[in-house]
């Protein structure tokens, strides 16, 4: 039995290689569908300015002020809310969005035969979800400074802090995703998703957990995530915390980005 | 109509694991997230509002009601508009001897079924935590499953006409959300200035938190007890009779 070798075809990228111009190729095309409706993108500010105005304003009344922190409560929970903002818009795009492309629309289905290769897809997925977290967390920003909760200029460090954020869990986000086998295991990303979300010191300090718990929260994305933007936030700049977080933020981003296009191949040729 | 309970219950049978992250874990996850964590700030500071309460045993009767109201909303909003889309499976009892009302009857008491068990396993945490007292937790119980048929009756009467699947998850978003955060679970409503406070306490959630709150902490007055459950009893009847309407109109056109 002989063996016919092609020649290698347009679609036949080695997956490891990408190029900048076919990674915005896919940026561009995700960019011209959210310009058609950019209610995704304000639904993205829906959530988030709901729990400032419930447990910032309405909780943080009963709460009156953090131990440690001369700000009040909505000032101090208001940095940690962008954070989880940037993290959602990436992370939902990434994997809901993703897998609903793959399964629902199929729309990679007309991407495969071009030249593009899965790993210009994945940098393409995440620079794209990267742009979104970083447009709804500055526009959480602006409602926050509206709100007067911007009490030190240091917060505008938020806008390149979001960023990483957004690259980390959009790399995140793609990785789980070559992992899911249909939608109901979106329940299952949302037991991890949620306890991070509500114990990663978003609403109180990590002086409220006992010794042994703070290792592990410490040691959870979110919170270096948030450590990274209210520190500045709310006038403090502790270097070696704010270098460990954005160190453990690339690293986490990187490793992730790595699992996701050695394995984004399988999903997309099945 | 006890056929049709039969069906949502038998794909209930198969389908528990995950959907029971969402009416179960769901708020347990806000009990211990918010209502230790947050409540641990919230109790060191006192607040004269409190009156004495932790903020744990204030909260936790709110968040019932909530999650009484989003479980009921997520069983009777998409499963409806799915089941009377073209190969759903109500289309499958239109040629038989069920009427649309039967229809409607059981799938609805398939919902109370639901709402009554993830609220009973929510009173049962509450108890241990000694968040509420053993004795009162029937009537909280009670409380909770009634302010989820004030909206799964409603719902069911909206979704069995929608066409549109994304509508549904709009109206998650943009209705049962906001309720969610702002019908008093997480603040009293007392601290809202006085026109805000009247329009969301006329709200059918407020309703309920105060319903099960005032229950459980054992503040409830006959009069106000008997004007939340009128008003959540008046709810679920309204929203069953359009029910019963739109499930004719639609399925029987």
């Amino acid at each position: 039995m002989t063996t016919t070798t092609l020649p290698p075809g347009p679609g036949d990228a080695a997956p490891a290689s990408w190029t900048v111009e076919r990674a915005m190729a896919l940026v561009e095309r995700n960019m011209m569908i959210y310009r058609r409706s950019v209610t995704p993108l304000a639904f993205g500010l829906v959530e988030p300015m709901m729990y400032l105005l419930t447990i910032g304003f309405g909780v943080g009344t009963l709460v009156g002020s953090v131990p440690g922190v001369q700000v009040r409560y909505a000032a101090f929970v208001a940095p940690a809310i962008l954070a989880t903002t940037a993290m959602n818009t990436a992370f939902n795009q990434t994997s809901f969005g993703v897998f609903t492309r793959v399964r629902i629309d199929g729309t990679y289905d007309a991407i495969v035969p071009t030249p593009l290769s899965p790993t210009d897809i994945a940098v393409g997925e995440v620079a794209s979800a990267l742009i979104n977290g970083l447009l709804t967390s500055t526009g959480f920003l602006a409602a926050a400074a509206l709100l007067g909760l911007a009490v030190s200029p240091g917060i505008l460090l938020a806008i390149p802090a979001a960023a990483l954020v957004g690259f980390a869990f959009a790399a995140a986000g793609l990785a789980v995703t070559t992992y899911l086998r249909d939608f109901p295991d979106f329940q299952l990303i949302q037991l991890v998703m949620l306890p991070m979300y509500l114990f990663a010191t978003t609403f109180y300090p990590l002086g409220t957990y006992p010794g042994w718990l703070r290792l592990v929260i410490e040691a959870l994305p979110l919170y270096q995530s948030i450590e990274l933007i209210r520190e500045p936030a709310l006038g403090r700049f502790p270097v070696a915390t704010l270098l460990i977080a954005a160190l453990y933020l690339v690293c986490f981003g990187a490793a992730a980005m790595a699992l996701a296009t050695r394995r984004l191949g399988r999903l997309l040729h099945k | 109509m006890l056929r049709t309970f039969e069906y949502w219950f038998m794909r209930y049978r198969r389908t528990w694991r995950a959907s029971i992250v969402i009416s179960v874990g769901n708020p347990l996850l806000f009990l211990a997230g918010v209502g230790a964590g947050l409540g641990h700030l919230v109790d060191r500071h006192a607040p004269a509002q409190m009156a004495g309460v932790s903020y744990a045993a204030f909260f936790a009767p709110g968040l019932l009601a909530a999650a009484a109201m989003q479980t009921a909303f997520l069983e009777s909003s998409g499963p409806v508009a799915r089941a009377a889309a073209p190969a759903g499976a109500y289309q499958g009892a239109v040629p038989t001897p069920l009427d649309p009302e039967q229809v409607a009857a059981g799938h609805l008491l398939y919902v109370a079924f639901r709402v009554l068990t993830s609220s009973a396993a929510f009173v049962i945490v509450m108890a241990c935590f000694g968040l509420v007292p053993g004795t009162r937790g029937p009537a909280v119980l009670a409380g909770a499953t009634l302010t989820g048929l004030a909206f799964a009756a409603p719902a069911a009467a909206w979704a069995v006409g929608v066409r549109v699947q994304r509508q549904v998850n709009t109206a998650f978003r943009m209705v049962i959300m906001p309720l969610y955060m702002f019908s008093g679970s997480f603040f009293a409503l007392s601290q809202l200035p006085g026109p805000v406070r009247v329009l969301i306490g006329a709200l059918p959630l407020a309703q309920g938190v105060d319903l099960c709150r005032s229950l459980a902490l054992g503040t409830a007055g006959a009069a106000a007890t008997a004007a939340h459950a009128g008003y959540l009893c008046a709810l679920t009847v309204l929203g069953f009779a359009l029910a019963r309407a739109a499930y004719r109109r639609r399925l029987y056109p």
